[in-house]
């Protein structure tokens, strides 16, 4: 408590003695004081880092946040109170685990981008790999972007009604035994491994087709199998947010029940079902495992019928390229991963458009 | 256009829960009756069973019979759905359909039937309905904005329009006020005042003295203790019960005595 607080009357001075850390409300540091402080702090240990002749970025970051929560903290003792430290120290805790969790994530991002954009042309992802061996300066993913959209397109056509119409009965209709059992057995297929839902397919191929059967059809099933617990669950959430009295506004006017889940309450909700569906989408886009089950990895040409031979997709064409081995395979492995990541983000952003076009508005 | 409800020996259930016991009354058509009384005692209960809305509740059933004019609601053969469309209602919060325009909520009744209106038969319902619910005048420019952007007495009175646009004989309000800061309120109960000229109009209010202004009849029920079925205690004319009511229950409740 050694800033000099003038305070004239005794009683007060008493009452300060009494409990220094309540009454005495110190100075308080000037608003530039954190981001000139971070500053300072950088160049220093900047400075001392190239002295000691171990430069390393990472090292100058960690550095920099332990100096700056402690020289901050200090200061904030010394000029404010110890509550405004506490709050100084602990809002410079969260902006460091904020940067911590955002590391991965940038870093993903920059790889991926540095990489892929090597290779990503016009050329890559209008051709195959038919006839192209694994060396050659040739081939892109055409087959393979071709194959995730008809893939995952099929699998949403299969998961979509069926995850909502679930999430309807769930919400609207079920009641009972049914009702519990249905959102158990959801719960349990939002846990199944993707490779077992791989497995499942070949099985029940094999049982129809026989042996040895993989074809575009039995990996969109197998992506369904893990897309519909998501619809289901995302669905569900979003219509018990449609507000009872909606449904009850709506049976007052003499709509039936099925007129009134139609036309009330899944408008009133689309917005939120959109994002659901769209989130259920990028979740199997990325699926490698149940692909190489079911589509096979070793389709080299164009291939758009779903239900006769192999199709490749992006994810088992990065699994194929890396297995390869090669410089050139892991640059269209990377080409491909950034061909995948751009398909998600496009899908997201469309999903904002429909939520914002869709969104119920106040004015 | 407005009907007589006859109501006798009515008990509603929850479950096996007894909630409401035994009301018998006659609510006159053309007039505005009142149900009043302390919370949970089973009014808005039994209100909501007048147009079968109960049954949303799962579990809910009542015994007893409730006839309007001659036909029985509760009939084997009546759909609830052409019961609701006969007896209108008009809940506690405003409730547009947030998705939905002014003008497309005024026509919700309709549309969300299915119903094919052509656009001048549309318009004329719109701005009849609208008028019919004082509304008119305010919003005839932003017919096409969202019902939402509307302040809550706004909201209200389009929750009523859309409620009169089906053209019901006889209109319920759930406490249509409670939610509303006095100026609206006022709009509500001269609306209502209107109103009963061409329905039957039946109000569950806390308020006492908007029961004493806007209703020619007065119902009170009561609950007989914790955990005991809501009865009707006593029903007249307004200005008799709430001048020399019969019952000292009544009596009590209306002077602000309780126990």
């Amino acid at each position: 408590m050694s800033a000099p607080t003038q305070l004239s009357e005794p009683i007060a001075e008493d009452a300060r003695m009494a409990a220094p850390n309540t009454l005495s409300l110190g100075g308080s540091l000037p608003r530039f004081t954190p981001p000139v402080t971070l500053a300072v702090l950088l160049l220093v240990s900047a400075g001392a880092l190239f002295l000691l002749d171990a430069w390393n970025p990472a090292v100058l970051v960690i550095v920099t946040a332990v100096a700056y929560m402690v020289v901050i903290t200090l200061a904030s003792v010394i000029v404010e109170n110890s509550r405004k430290a506490k709050d100084r120290l602990v809002t410079a805790v969260v902006y460091v685990c904020f940067g911590i969790a955002m590391v991965p994530l940038v870093s993903l991002l920059w790889t991926v981008l540095a990489e892929g954009i090597v290779r990503l042309d016009g050329y890559f992802l209008s051709v195959s790999m038919n006839g192209v061996t694994p060396s050659m300066d040739a081939g892109g993913a055409y087959h393979a972007v071709l194959g995730t959209l008809v893939i995952t397109g099929i699998a949403a056509l299969i998961s979509v009604p069926i995850g909502l119409m679930t999430a309807i009965y769930l919400v609207e209709y079920g009641r009972g035994r049914l009702k519990t059992a249905i959102t158990f057995f959801v719960d349990v297929m939002t846990g199944i491994p993707s490779i077992v839902a791989g497995l499942f397919v070949v099985a029940l191929w094999i049982m129809i087709f026989g042996p040895g059967e993989t074809n575009g059809l039995a990996g969109a099933i197998s992506l369904s199998v893990l897309m519909i617990p998501v619809v289901v669950r995302s669905c569900e959430e979003m219509l018990r947010l449609v507000p009872n009295e909606l449904r009850e506004a709506s049976y007052a006017l003499g709509v039936p029940k099925w007129l009134t889940v139609l036309k009330v309450v899944l408008p009133t909700a689309i917005a939120g079902i959109t994002t659901g569906i769209m989130l259920a989408l990028a979740r199997v886009i990325g699926e490698t495992a149940p692909l190489i089950l079911t589509a096979g990895s070793s389709a080299v040409a164009i291939n758009a019928n779903p239900v006769e031979g192999q199709m490749m997709s992006l994810p088992v064409f990065i699994y194929s390229q890396v297995r390869m081995g090669g410089a050139i395979n892991y640059e269209r492995a990377w080409a491909a991963a950034l061909t995948l990541i751009a398909i998600v983000m496009l899908l997201f952003f469309v999903a904002r458009l429909v939520s914002r076009f869709f969104a119920p508005k106040a004015r | 256009m407005a009907k007589r409800i006859d109501v006798s020996g009515l008990h509603v259930y929850y479950g096996d829960f007894l909630a409401v016991e035994d009301v018998s009354m006659t609510i006159e058509p053309r007039s505005v009756t009142a149900f009043i009384g302390s919370s949970g005692c089973g009014k808005s209960t039994f209100l909501r069973t007048l147009n079968r809305m109960h049954e949303v509740t799962p579990g809910a059933r009542v015994q007893g019979k409730v006839l309007l004019d001659d036909q029985d609601v509760y009939g084997s053969e009546v759909d609830p759905v052409a019961v609701r469309r006969e007896v209108g209602m008009v809940f506690q919060r405003p409730n547009p359909f947030p998705t939905m325009s002014i003008y497309d909520n005024v026509i919700a009744g309709a549309k969300l039937n299915n119903q094919r209106l052509n656009k001048s038969a549309a318009d004329d319902l719109v701005e009849r309905s609208l008028r019919g619910a004082n509304l008119w005048e305010e919003v005839k420019d932003r017919l096409g904005r969202p019902g939402a952007g509307l302040s809550g007495g706004q909201q209200q009175r389009l929750c009523i329009a859309r409620a009169i646009a089906v053209e019901p004989s006889v209109l319920l309000m759930d406490e249509p006020c409670s939610a509303l800061d006095p100026i609206s309120t006022l709009a509500i109960e001269d609306l209502i005042s209107e109103l009963k000229e061409n329905y039957t109009i039946v109000i569950v209010t806390h308020n006492m003295q908007q029961a004493a202004r806007v209703s020619d009849v007065t119902a009170f029920f009561n609950l007989a203790g914790t955990g005991k079925p809501g009865k009707l205690i006593e029903m007249g004319e307004t200005n008799k019960i709430f001048t020399k009511p019969e019952k000292k229950e009544t009596e009590n409740y209306i002077t602000g005595r309780f126990g």
